[in-house]
């Protein structure tokens, strides 16, 4: 009997010993190039920063201090810091802005999917797929020709005479939305279908056999049924948005800059290694609180629906 | 039946709805379009020409940029579908374990940590190791992008494991195969298109990756991405434009094909 047990616990730990071997190589991987050295830049955030870039290894506050305050350089008078405050409200507004704009734009379309017949719904699909998956680069590339000043919006503009001279859209918090609503558009469509695709209709007929109006069935119907999906979407195009890097490089110029330009900015020109560790770390915990606001949110959705 | 009530129309989405693809797709028309421009500047259309296509291919820059995004592409996602398909194995289709959740949820970290941070995070680590080693070649870009490749290898192979009867390798079990010959045998060849879906998948997502490897590669280790983020801080001619069009063609081509090897599956 306990020679029994024994070989069954033999042969149950060699299996999860054979589990740990062959998930290995992927947790090795991952922990040197990307969860590892996360912790080496909590490290770097308590460090003092070098002269010409990089760290010295003797204990400091400064960097997470330099986040949000400043010392004078003459009197040592503490203050905001209101060139990093100015920063991180753009990101946080504009990543707002665009997780609104991409949900006025995104919910009817992914409506519109829903609502065709089924054999075409995967070929509307296919086309909300295919700018996801083209390069975010191009796409942001795309998007300045459209927008700068000899651009196609300014051109069609000026030759229906709305306006006369081109509006200097380039380079502006403008230039940055345009770039992140069109850039990040399949992220919002894409959860919201998968909600619609699940509607049922025949919820909607019964709200207008209640006599509820179009706007009724929409408000106190549809929108609370698909909720999961506008949640999900919501937050899977504010994280990305938070994190912006190249949109706003590439559109917004040095001018306006987000977080994302802000963080590199500490390790170049800027040679304050340990703030942009801090202002890393800050980000990063930002966006895992809404992670796990969309997590606890999808559990209680799941639940619901059981 | 024209004037019947539609329970599914509601005012106005459908209009939005044309807007959305309109949207989505005429920046990129432009940009081809302008691909093919036979003039010297953006602004000017000066015909037909495909002497844009011409300058970037012969551009020894473009051509090692290309080549140099290839050989990382094809390393990182070779080697992310293998640790991916061992992970999966590790992972799906077992009573839940001791560690299981914890693997888990360190396989998809990486998709949840904002870019530009596993970026700085990565520059400040390997900054340090180029010094105390010397060492200064492609190995890093290759290293970084494997790490961000395996959670999206990982996601179609487990999603095929999930799907396959776990009594075909039982089967196999029972007619004496020995355990790597069920595996080699039965599972291989049924976990195949899961595989050569994850192994795309992660090619694709690591020829488009723009920021990790802006701050991992060394001096004059430019991918193509990278390059085109050089060339239009500068001058702007239509060459980058054929260059993110061929690039384009290749992005379509691989998400078509993807696309009809899943709903094949399915």
């Amino acid at each position: 009997m306990g020679s029994a047990a024994d070989a069954a616990r033999r042969a149950e730990s060699e299996t999860t010993r054979r589990r740990w071997l062959l998930s290995a190589p992927a947790l090795v991987i991952i922990f040197v190039a990307a969860i590892g050295p996360l912790f080496v830049m909590l490290a770097y955030s308590f460090m003092t920063k070098g002269d010409y870039g990089d760290v010295k290894p003797i204990f400091s506050l400064d960097g997470w201090f330099s986040v949000l305050l400043q010392r004078d350089i003459f009197d040592d008078t503490l203050s905001l810091a209101d060139a990093n405050l100015i920063i991180m409200w753009r990101s946080l507004s504009l990543s707002a802005i665009t997780t609104a704009a991409t949900l006025i734009l995104g919910f009817p379309t992914a409506y519109f999917i829903a609502t065709r017949p089924r054999e075409t719904r995967e070929m509307w699909v296919f086309l909300v797929t295919i700018p996801f998956w083209t390069n975010l680069l191009i796409r942001t590339f795309a998007m300045q020709q459209v927008i700068r000043n000899e651009g196609i919006l300014n051109s069609l503009l000026m030759w229906l005479r709305v306006i006369n001279e081109p509006l200097p859209i380039m380079y502006t918090d403008w230039a940055v939305l345009f770039g992140m609503v069109y850039v990040y558009l399949p992220l919002m469509v894409l959860p919201l279908y998968a909600s619609m695709e699940k509607l049922d209709f025949r919820l909607v007929e019964a709200g207008y056999d209640l006599y509820a109006g179009r706007l009724a069935v929409l408000r106190r119907v549809i929108i609370p049924l698909v909720k999961p999906g506008i949640v999900a979407g919501s937050i899977l195009v504010f994280i990305p948005s938070l994190g912006a890097y190249v949109i706003p490089r590439v559109l917004g110029g040095g001018k306006t800059m987000m977080l994302g330009n802000l963080i590199e900015l500490q390790f170049g020109a800027g040679r304050n290694w340990p703030l942009g560790a801090a202002m890393s770390i800050t980000l990063m915990a930002v966006v895992m609180i809404a992670l796990l606001f969309y997590v606890r949110n999808a559990a209680r959705a799941g639940g619901g629906h059981g | 039946m024209a004037n019947r009530f539609d329970v599914r129309s509601q005012p106005g989405f459908g209009t939005i709805a044309i807007f959305t693809f309109a949207l989505l797709y005429l920046p990129i028309l432009a940009l081809v379009v302008y691909a093919f421009n036979g003039s010297e500047s953006l602004t000017v259309w000066g015909g037909l020409s495909l002497r844009w296509f011409v300058a970037a291919s012969q551009n020894d820059a473009v051509q090692d940029a290309a080549l140099r995004s290839f050989i990382v592409a094809i390393w990182a996602a070779g080697v992310a579908t293998i640790a991916a398909t061992m992970a999966a194995i590790a992972t799906t289709r077992v009573a839940p374990y001791r560690g299981l959740a914890f693997k888990y949820a360190f396989i998809n970290t990486p998709l949840m940590v904002p870019e530009i941070v596993t970026a700085v995070a990565l520059l400040i680590v390997f900054s340090r190791v180029k010094v105390w080693t010397g060492y200064s070649g492609l190995g890093y870009l290759i290293l970084a992008h494997t790490a961000f490749c395996i959670p999206f290898a990982y996601l179609p192979i487990r999603a095929r494991l999930e799907s396959m009867d776990a009594s075909l390798e039982r089967a196999a079990a029972d007619l004496y195969a020995t355990p790597w010959q069920a595996f080699r045998r039965v599972t291989l060849p049924l976990l195949r298109p899961g595989i050569i879906a994850g192994f795309m998948l992660a090619f694709v997502i690591s020829l488009d990756d723009v920021v990790i490897t802006e701050f991992v590669k060394s001096g004059g280790q430019d991918t193509l991405p990278t390059y085109m983020l050089g060339q239009i801080r500068r001058t702007v001619t239509p060459e980058v434009n054929a260059i993110a069009t061929a690039f384009l063609a290749l992005s379509i081509l691989l998400v078509t094909v993807f696309f009809f090897i899943n709903r094949k599956k399915a």
